[in-house]
């Protein structure tokens, strides 16, 4: 995303990061959580699972911000978001000069 | 990992392979998963908007009863942990209506398809609508009669091929918001499946409603209706929805006849009052009782 | 369990066959009634719609019969004892629920006041045309409990015994009345309320999470839940396991629905019943039912005047049939005569458990036949003087036909 300027709260923002977890097996390869992503964070993958679909692999961990579309648009009930935990290494906002 | 074939004892139910448990796990019957609906079928969409919109409203998910017909979305009451009954064709609405008269606490929500509903259990929505009894109905309309096959629904457009139509629909469809909104529902919505905030938004809001709500979800059917018609898979319908659908909330409902691969119009477009069933009864009892002492 | 003693209406008063039957139903504790206006059925809605405030029950008018039991199969799985009335047209409408609910084992009441069929028929006359139909009317194997009354004494008493059965055996009850019954006027006694025993029904009591709606007990019969009260069971009426999900596979048919058939089958000698008089020295006998046992008793009556040996066999029970009961008397009596107000349907059951022992006699009974008894006197005589046993069922003519 480009910013016009670095946001001047930018520091004490701290988006809320999710971590996908995929029930391989109960995928059907529908890729409707690929689609419409809006990070697109996931990605289909090239392995089968035991139905022989194809399922989903989280291909940018850390861009998911846990809008939770895929887990309410998923039909198979096979993926869902949680927050990811707070001790790991929190995630600002890229910064103007990161963009450049 | 397959249902096992066991006529006697419980199926442990599949353990997730990820550690944390799935948000729906308390609302959904975990242990009957994987579902049968086919691949990018929209029902489970219109499941997961429900479980989330019974949670948004804060229901007792203990007083809250599902029943459905025959069909693809007659499933749906097997994989609601709710008190749910899978009944016979068309007659979901009746058998609710039962529920609801005979224990006015229960909260009934009636979830089946637009064959079941509109077709066969025509005539139980309409007279359910007319008394406004106190119960949400959910009609996931995919057009079609998918679980048999593919046959004319009375939902499948003008001129759509189906297999019991192989050279066009030639009967014009039922136009669901405007039939419930005639027979007297308090509360019409219509959506797809790939409105799914929205459609969770508006099935709390349905489901805190009293009287008789209507939510239309327009879900796509890879199976039948998508492959007969040459449409593409159910993601090329999903795209389909996210170029021609129109929001107009409150558009008067004789507007919103679906043709084949026409716009689509959705919202809001009934919310009204009216006494239901159980206010009228309880307030005819009281003046009988009155009158009598 | 003692009823309810709100709904009795203690003391003896002239009631027709439909309004004890709504009085019955109260008396059993039946506090739902789903309904649809059918002619020789009118009256018990209306007596059960006018107490209804009173007692404390509800009822609804639904939109035509296949709501109606849907509606009362939805209202007996909220813990009400719920029943519904109709006719002959009604009941061809109601048998896809009653199928229904022999399937969800759903414990309700079906009253049939039998008008002359097929197809639109004569809606206020009698008829006995629906029996075969309680029984095998709706598709797939099922057993089914149908009693027959023949004066409204016994419309009060059976309705209670119906409930009764259902609750027990959790299934779907019939009570076969005819429009005769319906519009007849006689005293009928209704007793204190704690002189009514009622069965109450089987709750399951353990922990929410175990329960499995169709684990069943030692005599077939699982235990019941109500909605609302947090078990969030599941049950379907497609063949199913014991946790109410849908099975597909071969041994469904022998899980799920052998017990159906097995818990009626099983308890055949508890739930049948028969009132016999003067079988100990008969020669012939008048199986009946329903309204027709009134001819029959007289027939008997006057035959005994003139000497003939003849005894009588009332079904109170006519689903199940006393199998038992009819092949033990066949082989000690010349004949059997039925008298029915249809073409032959009973007298079927009786020739197939007389194991072609005795002959079967059938009287083809008009609705007139309830009144005057000059036929079955005459097939009485000819069954004395009949030598040989003959194959299958010997029809005779009526005149009240």
């Amino acid at each position: 995303m480009k910013l016009w300027r670095k946001p001047l709260d930018s520091d004490k923002i701290k988006i809320i990061r999710g971590e996908i977890h995929i029930i391989k097996d109960r995928c059907k390869g529908c890729s409707f959580c690929v689609e419409y992503c809006p990070k697109e964070v996931l990605e289909m993958s090239e392995e089968f699972n035991a139905k022989g679909y194809h399922p989903p692999y989280v291909k940018k961990p850390d861009d998911c911000v846990e809008c939770h579309l895929c887990e309410m648009l998923c039909p198979e009930f096979s993926i869902f978001v949680t927050v990811k935990k707070e001790d790991e290494k929190p995630v600002t906002v890229a910064s103007g000069e990161e963009q450049t | 990992m397959a249902e096992q074939k066991t006529t006697t004892g419980v199926v442990k139910p599949e353990i997730p392979e990820a550690d944390v448990i799935h948000p729906m796990e308390n609302l959904l019957r975990m242990d009957r998963m994987p579902h049968i609906w086919c691949s990018s079928c929209g029902i489970g969409i219109a499941v997961t908007a429900f479980t989330a919109a019974l949670e948004k409203a804060k229901m007792d998910p203990n007083m809250v009863s599902i029943v459905s017909g025959i069909g693809c979305t007659g499933r749906v009451a097997g994989y609601v942990k709710l008190d749910s009954f899978h009944t016979t064709h068309g007659r979901p609405i009746a058998f609710g209506t039962g529920i609801r008269v005979a224990n006015p606490n229960i909260k009934v929500v009636v979830f089946s398809g637009d064959g079941d509903l509109i077709a066969i259990g025509g005539n139980h929505f309409i007279h359910a609508a007319r008394r406004n009894i106190d119960m949400l109905v959910v009609c996931v309309n995919n057009f079609i009669y998918a679980m048999t096959g593919g046959q004319v629904a009375p939902t499948t457009p003008l001129a759509a091929y189906a297999t019991t139509s192989p050279y066009g629909c030639v009967e014009p469809p039922f136009n669901i918001p405007y039939l419930a909104e005639s027979s007297g529902a308090v509360y019409v919505a219509r959506w797809t499946a790939l409105h799914v905030r929205r459609l969770t938004n508006s099935l709390a809001e349905a489901l805190q409603k009293k009287g008789f709500s209507v939510v239309e979800v327009i879900s796509p059917c890879a199976m039948y209706y998508s492959r007969i018609n040459r449409l593409g898979d159910g993601l090329d319908m999903m795209r389909f929805y996210h170029d021609n659908v129109e929001i107009r909330h409150g558009e008067d409902t004789k507007n919103l006849d679906i043709g084949f691969q026409t716009k689509i119009i959705c919202g809001k477009f009934v919310d009204r009052e009216r006494p239901t069933y159980m206010e009228r009864y309880s307030q005819w009892l009281t003046e009988v009782k009155g009158a009598k002492k | 369990m003692k009823t309810d003693p709100k709904g009795v209406l203690t003391g003896s008063h002239e009631l027709s066959g439909n309004h004890a039957c709504a009085e019955g139903a109260f008396a059993a504790g039946c506090r739902f009634l789903g309904c649809y206006p059918i002619v020789p059925a009118l009256e018990i809605s209306q007596r059960f719609l006018e107490r209804a405030p009173a007692v404390g029950a509800t009822f609804i008018q639904m939109e035509d019969e296949v709501s109606v039991l849907a509606a009362v199969l939805g209202a007996s799985w909220t813990g009400k004892r719920s029943m519904t009335v109709t006719s002959g047209p009604g009941l061809s409408l109601m048998m896809e629920h009653l199928g229904l609910g022999v399937m969800l084992e759903t414990p309700c009441v079906i009253v049939d006041v039998q008008m002359v069929g097929p197809g639109l028929g004569i809606p206020t006359r009698p008829s006995q045309g629906d029996m075969m139909q309680s029984r095998w009317g709706s598709h797939g194997d099922y057993e089914i409990v149908a009693l027959a009354p023949s004066s409204p004494q016994e419309m009060f008493d059976f309705m209670i015994k119906a409930f009764n059965f259902s609750e027990r055996y959790r299934i779907p009850v019939a009570v076969m009345s005819d429009e005769y019954v319906a519009h007849l006027v006689e005293r009928v006694v209704i007793p204190p309320a704690d002189a009514i025993e009622l069965v109450p029904r089987r709750y399951y009591k353990g922990r929410k999470d175990n329960y499995l709606p169709f684990k069943r007990d030692k005599d077939f019969v699982p235990p019941m839940v109500d909605i609302g009260k947090g078990y969030r069971f599941h049950v379907t009426g497609l063949t199913h396991d014991n946790r109410g999900y849908p099975i597909m596979f071969e041994e469904c048919q022998e899980y799920n629905v052998h017990p159906l058939v097995r818990k009626i089958r099983h308890f055949a000698d508890e739930i049948v019943e028969v009132q016999e008089s003067n079988l100990d020295d008969a020669e012939v006998i008048l199986v009946s039912y329903g309204a027709t046992s009134r001819a029959a008793r007289k027939a008997m009556e006057e035959a005994r005047k003139s000497g003939i040996k003849v005894g009588s066999l009332k079904l109170v029970t006519v689903w199940p049939f006393p199998e038992k009961r009819v092949a033990e008397l066949a082989k000690r009596v010349k004949a059997f005569v039925v008298p029915e107000m249809n073409f032959g349907q009973i007298v079927l059951e009786v020739e197939r458990c007389s194991y072609g022992a005795a002959n079967v006699f059938f009287i083809p009974h008009g609705e007139k036949g309830v009144e005057y008894t000059e036929d079955i006197q005459a097939v009485i005589k000819r069954a004395v003087q009949e030598k040989n046993i003959k194959d299958g069922v010997i029809e005779c003519v009526s005149k009240g036909v």
